[in-house]
């Protein structure tokens, strides 16, 4: 175990080492057979080096459909925390959550999502986030393609003079615009579940505009 | 494992049978074997002959329609919470219907092999599905609507017969929320409560057995008259005995049953006598309802809904309402005129909705405006929202709050029109957005300055707003703005010339040989886009010359056309066929659009018949007529040049 802590490339642990070998395979060429991760991350805050992942929620979508056992939640130990967080996020530390320790998670987490196409609502930061905690644990960073349903959706708003478009639209604005409930909002997997179905109907919305091609879609 | 997802599910499905027979423990664990489907609008979930799948339907959002060939009849709509396909998995048979997304929705699919053992565990679900599967309908439990609502017209019946015998079969549904009151209850009681509850019928209970009804006509007939005094008590007045059925009866066996015995409702009781306690009651107004196709009916249902859901269901019925005038060639100016007020009373009602659903009243008095296609009464089928609030002045330390109230209002009113089936404006104007939603003055000043900077935008944003309708609120605000808009539109006439410049924008609908220009990208390729190349030079074309001739308070095109006719008999012959076009063109989209079910914008020419094709020529001569006069009339050729 102690292998992990070496920087040395040709070390890394064999969790790592499986999940990068899953990149051999090419992504398929027709939207329908793409295998896409939605996910959201739980933190104690948005600073990259003190906050700490509380959660991760992922599921995973294939064709138009959602398998609910094939749903990714996690829980971590944290030592790092913000009451001020609890607030929004409703996870109390010592609230009786089954939980694991954080590598425990990344292993989980990479075997889950494999080579898959991740999507999140502002995917920079949950990405961030994770490559944070990979290198905690001396691992590079993700190597899936990632698509971002605020830069998505601001693809599917028309042209017009009369439509200012605004700098961010955050995941409660996707949900009213696509009338999808907003329970179980700020746990992981319930924001993954309405990234998801707000995911599903920009594609619907993109793929009829011109020039659509799923090749470009997934670059 | 149990997750944030199978909770949601397990959630959703416990208020509905026959779910809500299990227990949550095993809800919870047949929830995490579901998967949650999303389709997009026409995309089929099985075809008629397919092999069964392993899994069948819930509809969690939107509809899924069941049709049935040789003609595609549509034989059932299931909505939230509804089961389909399961029959020919408990049958281990094929499907024998085609199950279609009606609107964009999202199933859960639930294993037959998870499903199955509950059903030899629990009698509750074994019976839910045997009464179903016995008496054809896909909930035997449910109330309200359900049934059919598209029924053909009268004339229509070379569509086959199957379908109404289907309906007439059908088992009817009662209203299991039972008003009742106790013999000795008085009137004073009765009537309030009926007036609250909204029902026409009270039934009269003594240990849960009914021994009488008292409904609206004998209030009238024993009250009002003086027969009886205000203080009598139910006992004195009621009709009794009861006239009692079982709960199994179908349509055709209650609409009988009410005819024999000139009665406007039923009771069910258990056993179908008056010696067993009573579960429901029918009304006429149930059973037309059902019938659906009639404007009074569906009038009253929606004057009578108190939930955004409830008036979608009617909204539904106005559809095949108006399919039904189509086929009848029921004239459109007719058809146009139900339509819109059906639609109106939709609106209207939604508003009455989203007021009550505020902590407060309104601080001061505001007017709702319809704007563009459902502001000009052209708006037949589900459309876009356009819409704009305009509120009393108020102080200026009070603007902000007040602006945030009818911000808070309008955001209620647009989400409760999106539940219904209007689509967000996709360039948001709609009053929830705080550059449509402002006082009087404001409006004031926003017009003044589009009508005296007539740039690009100026001119895009006028013709949209300037055909703006009252559908909710005050009028003098209203009138106060038009006013307004007439008074300025006078003193800069340069405006009326970048309108009717923008009203040239618009693409020609046929080439140089006088074939037909279709659409060369997009999604829509190969398609006649009807909207913009036909229907567009002739709203904008109107609307300029209207306001130039300062013809005040006519939005519908056609009619803004026939005024002209009046007022300018040199031009009479082509203002008439202006008028013509516009409602052969509208009721050409309506036809198009009900047949898929969209918009009608968009056109294939290719399933055209000859005749049809002819016909929309014609109208582009006329077209092309219109635009010759306005741009010599306005003099655009010296603007553009």
């Amino acid at each position: 175990m102690i292998s992990f802590f070496k920087k040395k490339k040709t070390n890394y642990p064999d969790f790592w080492v499986h999940y990068v070998e899953q990149f051999q395979k090419g992504l398929p060429s027709e939207l329908n057979e793409v295998r896409f991760v939605v996910l959201d991350t739980e933190t104690t805050g948005f600073d990259y080096d003190n906050d700490r992942i509380l959660s991760i929620g992922a599921l995973s979508l294939q064709n138009g459909t959602i398998e609910v056992k094939q749903s990714f939640e996690v829980f971590l130990y944290q030592h790092f925390y913000h009451a001020k967080n609890v607030e929004i996020h409703g996870i109390l530390k010592d609230e009786r959550q089954e939980r694991i320790t954080e590598l425990e998670a990344l292993m989980l987490f990479l075997e889950f999502i494999s080579n898959s196409v991740l999507v999140a609502h502002h995917a920079a930061f949950d990405v961030k986030m994770i490559n944070e905690a990979l290198k905690r644990h001396g691992m590079p960073g993700l190597k899936n393609k990632t698509l971002d349903t605020s830069v998505l959706y601001k693809k599917t708003l028309i042209k017009s003079p009369l439509l200012i478009p605004q700098e961010q639209y955050t995941l409660d604005h996707l949900a009213e615009k696509f009338d999808i409930s907003t329970r179980d909002r700020h746990t992981a997997l319930g924001d993954a579940y309405i990234t998801a179905i707000a995911f599903l109907k920009i594609i619907q919305k993109l793929k009829s505009q011109k020039n659509f091609s799923a090749k470009r879609f997934l670059k | 494992m149990k997750n944030t997802i199978s909770v949601r599910v397990a959630d959703f499905l416990k208020n509905y049978p026959p779910f809500n027979e299990l227990r949550s423990k095993d809800l919870e664990v047949l929830s995490q074997e579901i998967k949650i489907i999303y389709k997009v609008k026409d995309a089929i979930i099985f075809s008629e002959d397919e092999k069964a799948h392993e899994h069948f339907y819930v509809v969690h959002k939107g509809a899924v329609a069941l049709l049935k060939k040789p003609n595609e009849s549509m034989v059932d709509l299931c909505d939230e919470g509804d089961i389909f396909g399961l029959r020919p998995l408990m049958a281990n048979e094929d499907y024998k219907m085609e199950a279609k997304a009606y609107e964009e929705s999202i199933l859960y699919a639930i294993p037959i092999a998870n499903f199955r053992p509950f059903t030899k565990s629990h009698d509750g679900v074994a019976n839910f599905l045997m009464e179903s599967f016995a008496s054809n309908t896909r909930n035997p439990y449910s109330i309200g609507r359900k049934g059919k609502l598209f029924q053909d017209g009268p004339e229509a019946n070379d569509a086959p017969k199957e379908g109404s015998d289907f309906l007439d079969l059908q088992s009817v549904n009662y209203s299991k929320k039972l008003v009742t009151c106790t013999p000795n209850t008085t009137l004073k009681t009765v009537a309030l409560s009926m007036t609250k509850k909204k029902v026409g019928a009270m039934l009269i209970l003594n240990n849960k057995l009914p021994i009488g009804i008292i409904t609206d006509k004998d209030i009238r007939n024993k009250i009002a008259t003086g027969e009886f005094p205000i203080t009598a008590k139910a006992k004195d007045i009621m009709s009794s005995p009861v006239i009692t059925y079982p709960k199994k009866m179908t349509l055709a066996q209650a609409q009988m049953a009410m005819m024999k015995s000139g009665i406007s409702h039923l009771c069910i009781t258990t056993d179908g006598t008056p010696n067993s306690e009573a579960i429901g009651i029918i009304s006429k107004h149930d059973i037309m309802l059902e019938l659906g196709n009639n404007p009074a009916v569906l009038m009253k249902a929606i004057k009578r809904a108190g939930k955004y859901k409830k008036i979608k269901t009617v909204r539904r019925g106005i559809m095949s309402l108006l399919q039904g005038y189509l086929r009848q060639n029921i004239p459109l100016t007719l058809i146009s005129k139900i339509i819109t007020e059906l639609n109106d009373a939709c609106i209207k009602q939604v508003i009455s909705i989203a007021l009550e659903k505020m902590e407060e009243q309104p601080p001061v008095k505001f007017a709702w405006l319809a704007l563009g296609s459902q502001g000009r009464s052209e708006q037949l089928l589900h459309t876009d929202q356009d819409n704009a609030l305009i509120f009393e002045d108020v102080a200026s330390e009070d603007l902000q709050v007040t602006k945030e109230y009818f911000l808070l209002l309008s955001k209620q009113v647009t989400q409760g029109l999106n539940a219904i089936g209007y689509e967000y404006c996709p360039a948001d104007m709609m009053a929830s957005n705080p550059e449509w939603c402002l006082s009087i003055s404001e409006w004031k000043e926003r017009t003044f300055h589009w009508i005296t900077n007539p740039g690009r935008d100026e001119v895009l944003l006028s013709s949209i707003f300037f055909d703006f309708n009252r559908s909710y609120g005050e009028s003098f605000l209203v009138d106060e703005l038009t006013e307004h808009i007439f008074e300025t539109t006078q003193k800069y006439p340069i405006f009326f010339v970048h309108l009717a410049s923008g009203a040239l924008q618009n693409p020609s609908p046929s080439g140089f040989f006088r074939s037909f220009l279709v659409e060369e990208d997009g999604a829509h390729k190969d398609f006649f886009d009807l909207k913009r190349r036909a229907l567009m030079p002739l709203v904008d074309g109107a609307r300029v010359l209207v306001l130039s001739s300062q013809i005040k308070s006519i939005n519908n095109t056609a009619e803004r056309f026939e005024k002209l006719a009046e007022l300018e008999p040199n031009n009479q012959e082509l203002f008439l066929a202006c008028s013509y076009a516009t409602k052969a063109l509208l009721k050409f989209r309506t036809r198009q659009g009900l047949l898929h079910n969209d918009s009608g914008r968009f056109i294939a020419l290719d399933t055209l018949s000859k005749e049809e094709k002819i016909k929309l020529k014609r109208t582009f001569k006329t077209i092309k007529e219109l635009q010759e006069l306005i741009k010599i009339r306005f003099k655009v050729a010296n603007l553009v040049g």
